[in-house]
């Protein structure tokens, strides 16, 4: 630590932690659509990560289309494609839903290698659709350049943004699930199966619309994610092992718990970069959750369930 | 006696099956192909270890690990480093800076060779090593999690996660274990150069003889009471834990004989193709070996061998002339495999081929009579090994039972 001063010290120390602050809301958007699907269903879906680069790709689609053909749009595309992004994720969890995941609820541990089975196709498909090269959207000006609170702390915009969009998202998520009539329906079928389905839900319906919003609500992370980094075939499953643990240390089927646990592995892996490798930091991340799981293995904050 | 013979080769049926996939291995395989190809055979079935320990672990423990090649890479790893000691001594290693040490080491500025490795210099304790340290760290993953009743999917993606970390750590340490590149440049094992044609073909034979040998181990176990409580814990395992049994410890035993399996690959997979890298360890590979005890049946010893055999054939084929469309087909594999045929190719075997087999043979033993009904008996979706299926089974077999004696049992 030397040849730095103690102001300088705490401008990084800063930094870093907003640099964790954006990994946690890469963490906190895929891992949202994670933990209600697993929460409700106790479905693994290895290809949610996959949802997100459709959501990504379906960002930079847009992009194009509307430099293309309407330049003048380009500052407002942004909010259209997030739409976009949730529509085409949710449509094609959806189909997923119907054409594979229902048919292998019983055998959860199936279901893990036939959707990673579909990560693997869908990869494929988007190496011969777009390119085996990383692509990125034209970003609107007003998500460039960095913010500057204090002298010597630059915090970027798309960072800001993102957070800002993750915040909305996890907002309206707990909305939906506790304020709304749906909600309601989908706790009940995630607290009891059974009855759920004798008091009238339509369980099957509730499954089937729970896990297109996961997929959406990836879809949408995607977007967001387009706006840090670039996206390649396989940029969604870079994340798809950080945030399965990300759900099952937060306990599954608790929304508070996937914040708290995807904050805390956000933050202690980018503090951590910053006095050791990358790769170790991540090493050492990952392996105080897995003991930390293997001694509270229910998670953080965990729910109680009649299976 | 004839009982445990019985037990060990599964029946006349059993005997057949390991006898086909002996001269497989043995005859067919050498004669067909030249000594390039048959090195290749012989990786292949280096993963087929791997497949028979997932059949014990999966197919009958229910425990689906995502972290095989955790233990393959370990064991490959304590065989590489042997060699790789050997393969630097200070006659060969002079114009490094500091002979003596593995060339990776020289490269990253170690000027010692680290004290993990001081004990690789001897033969013995690398064997023991081989099937030690990967049982161990198995040891230790499953108490940690079977002992507080975590299983299944939490289970798959712990091991999954731990599979990630070894291969970054791996990565990182690139002075201590090699990095990204592995282990290279292997030669000799106690001076014997294993990189000849004579000595491949050697090492071919002594896998296949270690991998009958590994069937028969896994064979002795699903024939005996374990394998039947293993099966019981599989389907109701509350129903067993309230029968008084200790659950957790042979889910930790079965756990732990597929590690060593994989292990014994790992290292045979080092002396065949000559180094070892994180690349066989992550969570690509690892999930790779799944689908070969997929595609064979899970519930097949012998049908996981064929399924790491053809996967891989498939892959090398594909990969050379399609590349494009082997990802199409590997993901289609795992979607098939899963959701038509959860029992592989040992499943189609023996709801499909053996009765209409059983059949022919019926009716040729009729001697040219008119021709008996097909009673083909449903297939169950979780049907046990053809050996052990009930009664129901044996309709065409009992009509042949003039000309054939039942196997005692």
């Amino acid at each position: 630590m030397d040849g730095y001063s103690a102001s300088e010290l705490a401008n990084i120390f800063a930094m870093q932690a907003f640099a964790g602050v954006s990994l946690f809301s890469v963490f906190v958007l895929m891992a949202l659509g994670l933990a209600i699907i697993f929460g409700q269903m106790g479905v693994i879906n290895m290809a949610h990560g996959e949802f997100l680069t459709i959501g990504a790709y379906s960002t930079v689609m847009m992009s194009i289309l509307a430099e293309k053909y309407m330049p003048s749009f380009l500052p407002y595309y942004f909010i259209f494609a997030i739409v976009v992004a949730f529509i085409v994720a949710f449509g094609i969890g959806y189909l997923v839903e119907f054409l594979m995941i229902r048919h292998l609820y019983r055998r959860p541990l199936d279901t893990l290698l036939a959707t990673w089975g579909l990560s693997l196709i869908m990869q494929q498909i988007f190496r011969s659709a777009f390119g085996a090269r990383e692509v990125s959207a034209t970003l609107p000006e007003w998500l460039m350049g960095s913010w500057q609170p204090i002298e010597g702390v630059d915090i970027p915009i798309n960072g800001l943004f993102v957070l800002a969009l993750t915040a909305f998202l996890s907002l309206a998520v707990f909305i939906f699930l506790f304020r709304s009539r749906w909600g309601l329906k989908v706790r009940a079928t995630t607290q009891n199966r059974l009855m759920a389905g004798a008091v009238g839900i339509s369980t099957p319906m509730v499954d089937r619309i729970t896990f297109a919003l996961g997929c959406g609500i990836a879809g949408v992370a995607g977007a967001a994610f387009t706006t840090i980094a670039s996206t390649g075939p396989t940029s969604g499953s870079l994340y798809i092992v950080d945030t399965f643990l990300v759900v099952v240390f937060g306990g599954a089927g608790s929304l508070l718990g996937t914040f708290a646990s995807a904050f805390s592995i956000a933050q202690a892996q980018s503090v951590m970069e910053f006095f050791m490798s990358g790769s170790m930091a991540k090493v050492l991340t990952l392996l105080t959750v897995i003991i930390i799981l293997m001694i509270r293995p229910e998670g953080l904050f965990s729910v109680k369930v009649r299976k | 006696m004839h009982v445990a013979m019985d037990k060990l080769f599964g029946g006349r049926e059993g005997l057949v099956g390991l006898a086909i996939l002996a001269a497989v291995i043995f005859i067919v395989m050498p004669l067909t192909f030249d000594i390039f190809r048959l090195n290749l055979v012989g990786k292949y079935l280096t993963y087929a270890f791997v497949a028979i320990g997932l059949v014990l672990c999966w197919g009958y423990g229910g425990i689906l690990s995502l972290g095989q090649g955790i233990f393959f890479g370990l064991g490959g790893y304590c065989m590489a480093m042997f060699l790789k000691l050997e393969a630097s001594d200070p006659e060969s290693t002079k114009i490094q800076s500091t002979p003596g040490i593995p060339d990776f080491m020289d490269w990253n500025q170690l000027t010692a060779l680290p004290w993990f490795w001081e004990p690789f210099h001897s033969l013995s304790f690398s064997l023991l090593a081989v099937l030690a340290v990967p049982c161990l760290f198995a040891f230790i993953i499953s108490v940690a999690m079977f002992k507080r009743r975590v299983g299944g999917v939490y289970f798959a993606i712990i091991t999954q996660a731990i599979a990630l970390i070894l291969t970054i750590l791996i990565v990182g340490q690139q002075g201590y274990i090699g990095g990204i590149n592995g282990i290279t440049d292997l030669r000799t094992l106690k001076g014997w150069d294993i990189r000849t044609d004579e000595a491949k073909y050697v090492l071919y034979f002594l896998n296949g003889a270690l991998l009958i040998g590994a069937i028969l181990v896994g064979r002795l176990i699903i024939t005996s009471k374990l394998g039947r409580l293993l099966l019981a814990m599989r389907d109701r395992e509350d129903r067993v834990r309230f029968s008084g049994y200790d659950v957790s410890s042979f889910k930790i035993f079965v756990f732990c004989v597929g590690a060593m399996m994989s292990a014994i690959g790992g290292a045979m997979f080092t002396l065949q193709v000559g180094f070892m890298s994180p690349s066989f360890i992550g969570i690509v590979p690892s999930i790779e070996m799944v689908i070969f005890t997929a595609v064979g049946g899970r519930m097949s010893l012998i049908g996981a061998v064929y399924g790491a055999l053809i996967v891989n054939f498939a892959k090398t084929y594909f990969s050379e002339s399609f590349p494009a469309l082997w990802l199409f087909l590997m993901g289609g594999l795992f979607i098939a495999v899963v959701m038509l045929f959860p029992n592989g190719l040992a499943g189609i075997y023996s709801s499909h081929i053996k009765p209409k087999f059983a059949a022919w043979r019926a009716r040729r033993g009729a001697g040219g009579g008119p021709p008996l009904p097909e009673v083909a008996p449903p297939p169950e979706p979780a049907a046990p090994k053809p050996a052990e299926r009930p009664a129901a089974a044996a309709v065409p077999r009992s009509l042949a039972a003039g000309i054939q004696s039942e196997p005692s049992r």
